[in-house]
């Protein structure tokens, strides 16, 4: 699989994904599977948004310090015996691992889900370099079969049906029986779970991603409710840690607030069922765990985030919330946004890591309803920085010209109040005649984009400007 | 050639030590470092240490862990025979060198074959003696080592875990506090696993299925005594 990136080509990407028959069916599953869950969570704990305003908090003085907190964590992880490596793009990343794996003669490598991961396109690096990478998050593993990407940042899987989980199973799982029952979704799980389980045993290195770091002690954190990350970390000789810069967090405490919003704002759960703190390699006497802790913490454009308006992004967990309740991503799934990183925190980061000329597109995947920023557990004010990009984006002229165009016509008239009433009484009662009875429009001249998908609301006979006339004369009348 | 390390933190600081005096900045970081606020810990568990058993024993639950109480942990061993028969499990196990454990009579209740040391995946049975609870979540708190090798928590079919109801505090702090008596300031085990419930994914069109890599059933035992 080689990872294409297709964000500068959002539009298209979003229309085919409107087409797709069997995309818009999995995609009722996010808004039933998720919302109401985090609601639940939320409203069974009084102090869930005092909880968020500390885990703002928190964030906000660690990247007021990150390089005071990077250097303290440094050192611990070194003192725990494990050994620190810092990438500044996605190419060193890539091959600091490789050269850790060919130390060890590394053949196959477990990987627990890393969207950092995929964000360095690891995996078909390490296959170029004839080194099996095997992906085990149940989700992950469906798509790694599939060819894909992930499509959601906590669920990765979430565009697929289940039919196709199991022809993807019945396609690559030759070996086992032709005549398997594979109907229910409790066999696929069963399935994943014997094939993996080789895999996991036999594995000589694993690489999981990391929730947090920890300054205060040296500790990486991740959280699964699978088990798929703590056997990907234990069994191999091998861990590779692979984090971003901004991970870091100062103690166990203030990790233990952030946790707290987390889950509940992922999946909906008070606390996932595996949260593990991991620190160095295996010590004197433990019967089980790696020989060797390896972290890379990769910048790859984050650095530049520091000090700019974006920076709030960085206090970001990947908790899926924002996109869980995003009007655009229910529409058009996760794959339309082209890159590692879908919904609102995709249409912010994006940019701000691979520049606005290829993820300027992304920002303009928002209506701006505000559920975004008002689910976000760390309160990042994602429909204020898309506002940002898309000022940039008209600034340095990549919107196309009849978009410029459009938007200048329409600003020549908002800026004359007597001109823009004149037009609006005659174009509204000409709009309200097309929708006539039903109020609404189906097509309509030059509108095709917005019509083919939705009914335009068809307006009131005349202006509001004129109803509120009548209406204030009414009202003298009746005096 | 300036190496990474250096070029991400020196821009790092171009902005965050842009306003001269850095010492103010240090000071914070090592407070925050030392003394580690606590910040909000929400009201649900801040109970007394009987209702905070009883909180943890009803969260365990609802994230579908199974829990039974046993008065001492010479009635133990017949607890754990006792899940094994009822669930119709072989009366073999996986269990590390915890003494709490290792010294019970276990071949006096119902000839249970104990198999020492970590897991290599082949056993169906794993036992192991959390080092705390965690009332607000249901949450067993288990340290690595030879005492309860890691590999038993995630390996085995059926994870049965024996915890003392002294143990049990209501928050997560409160059990930071004991590692740090344990190992002291800054440091930690290897490993330190936070379990809530059985392993499980929703990974299939978001449909919650029990038992995805880890464990498909925990089962705790509380000590009483």
């Amino acid at each position: 699989m080689t990872q294409i990136i297709t964000t500068s080509n959002f539009k298209s990407n979003a229309r085919t994904a409107l087409d797709d028959k069997n995309l818009q069916k999995a995609l009722t599953h996010v808004e039933r599977g998720f919302i109401g869950k985090r609601r639940s969570a939320m409203d069974a704990l009084p102090e869930f948004d005092q909880l968020r305003d500390n885990a703002r908090d928190i964030k906000n003085h660690t990247l007021e310090n990150l390089d005071l907190y990077l250097e303290a964590y440094e050192e611990k992880v070194t003192k725990s015996g494990g050994k620190v490596h810092w990438a500044a793009d996605a190419e060193e990343a890539r091959n600091q691992i490789l050269k850790i794996c060919r130390d060890v003669g590394a053949k196959t490598v477990t990987k627990g889900k890393s969207m950092i991961a995929e964000e360095i396109g690891i995996n078909d690096f390490l296959e170029e370099n004839k080194i099996e990478p095997i992906e085990t998050d149940l989700g992950e593993y469906i798509i790694q079969l599939r060819g894909e990407t992930p499509s959601h940042i906590i669920a990765p899987a979430v565009h697929v049906l289940k039919e196709q989980v199991e022809e993807d199973f019945r396609r690559v799982h030759t070996h086992l029986p032709e005549a398997r029952n594979l109907e229910e979704p409790e066999s696929l799980l069963d399935e994943a779970r014997k094939v993996l389980r080789e895999k996991f045993l036999n594995a000589d290195v694993g690489i999981t991603g990391a929730n947090f770091l920890i300054a205060e002690t040296g500790t990486s954190v991740i959280v699964t409710n699978e088990g798929n990350g703590d056997l990907t970390q234990i069994l191999p000789k091998v861990h590779i840690v692979l984090a971003s810069i901004e991970k870091i967090t100062p103690t166990l405490e203030d990790v233990s607030q952030i946790l707290r919003v987390l889950a509940r704002s992922a999946t909906g759960q008070d606390m996932s069922v595996y949260t593990t703190f991991s620190t160095g390699p295996r010590r004197e006497g433990d019967p089980d765990g790696p020989e060797e802790y390896h972290v890379i913490l990769l910048d790859n454009g984050r650095s530049n985030m520091i000090g700019s308006e974006f920076q709030d992004m960085l206090r970001c967990i990947r908790c899926g919330s924002c996109m869980n309740h995003c009007p655009v991503y229910h529409a058009v799934g996760g794959h339309a946004y082209g890159w590692v990183y879908p919904g609102p925190m995709g249409a912010v980061l994006t940019p701000s890591l691979m520049g606005i000329k290829d993820g300027g597109q992304l920002p303009n995947a928002s209506t701006f309803c505000g559920r975004c920023e008002a689910v976000c557990p760390m309160r990042i004010p994602l429909p204020k920085m898309m506002r940002s990009w898309r000022e940039r984006e008209f600034e340095k002229h990549l919107n196309p010209s009849l978009q410029r165009w459009g938007l200048k016509a329409w600003a020549y008239f908002a800026k004359r109040p007597k001109l823009y009433h004149l037009a609006m009484s005659f174009a509204i009662p000409v709009l309200s005649k097309i929708g006539w009875k039903k109020g609404r429009i189906k097509s309509l001249p030059f509108a095709g984009g917005w019509t083919k998908y939705r009914d335009l609301p068809a307006p009131e006979s005349r202006t509001f400007q004129q109803q509120w006339a009548q209406r204030e004369a009414l009202k003298q009348e009746a005096k | 050639m300036m190496s990474s390390r250096d070029a991400i933190l020196g821009k790092i600081r171009s902005v965050t030590a842009a306003g001269g005096d850095d010492s103010k900045r240090h000071e914070a970081v090592e407070d925050r470092l030392l003394n580690h606020p606590s910040g909000t810990i929400p009201a649900r568990a801040q109970l007394k240490p009987k209702a905070q058993i009883e909180l943890f024993c009803q969260q365990a639950e609802a994230v579908q862990t199974s829990v039974g109480h046993v008065k001492s942990y010479a009635s133990v061993p017949k607890a754990v025979a006792d899940y094994l028969r009822e669930h119709n499990l072989p009366a073999e196990f996986r269990m590390g060198m915890d003494e709490r454990l290792n010294d019970l009579s276990w071949d006096k209740a119902g000839a249970l074959e104990v198999k020492s040391g970590p897991s290599d995946g082949n056993d169906l049975i794993g036992v192991s003696h959390a080092f705390g609870g965690i009332a607000e979540t249901g949450t067993l708190l288990m340290l690595s080592g030879e005492d309860n090798p890691t590999t038993v928590n995630f390996l085995p079919e059926t994870h049965i875990v024996v915890l003392k109801a002294g143990d049990i505090v209501g928050d997560y702090e409160a059990l930071w506090s004991e590692v740090r008596t344990k190992f002291g300031a800054g440091e930690m085990p290897r490993t330190v696993n936070w379990v809530t419930g059985p392993s499980r994914s929703g990974d299939i069109q978001q449909t919650m299925l029990l038992g995805a890599h880890g464990p498909r059933s925990l089962h705790i035992i509380v000590v009483d005594g």
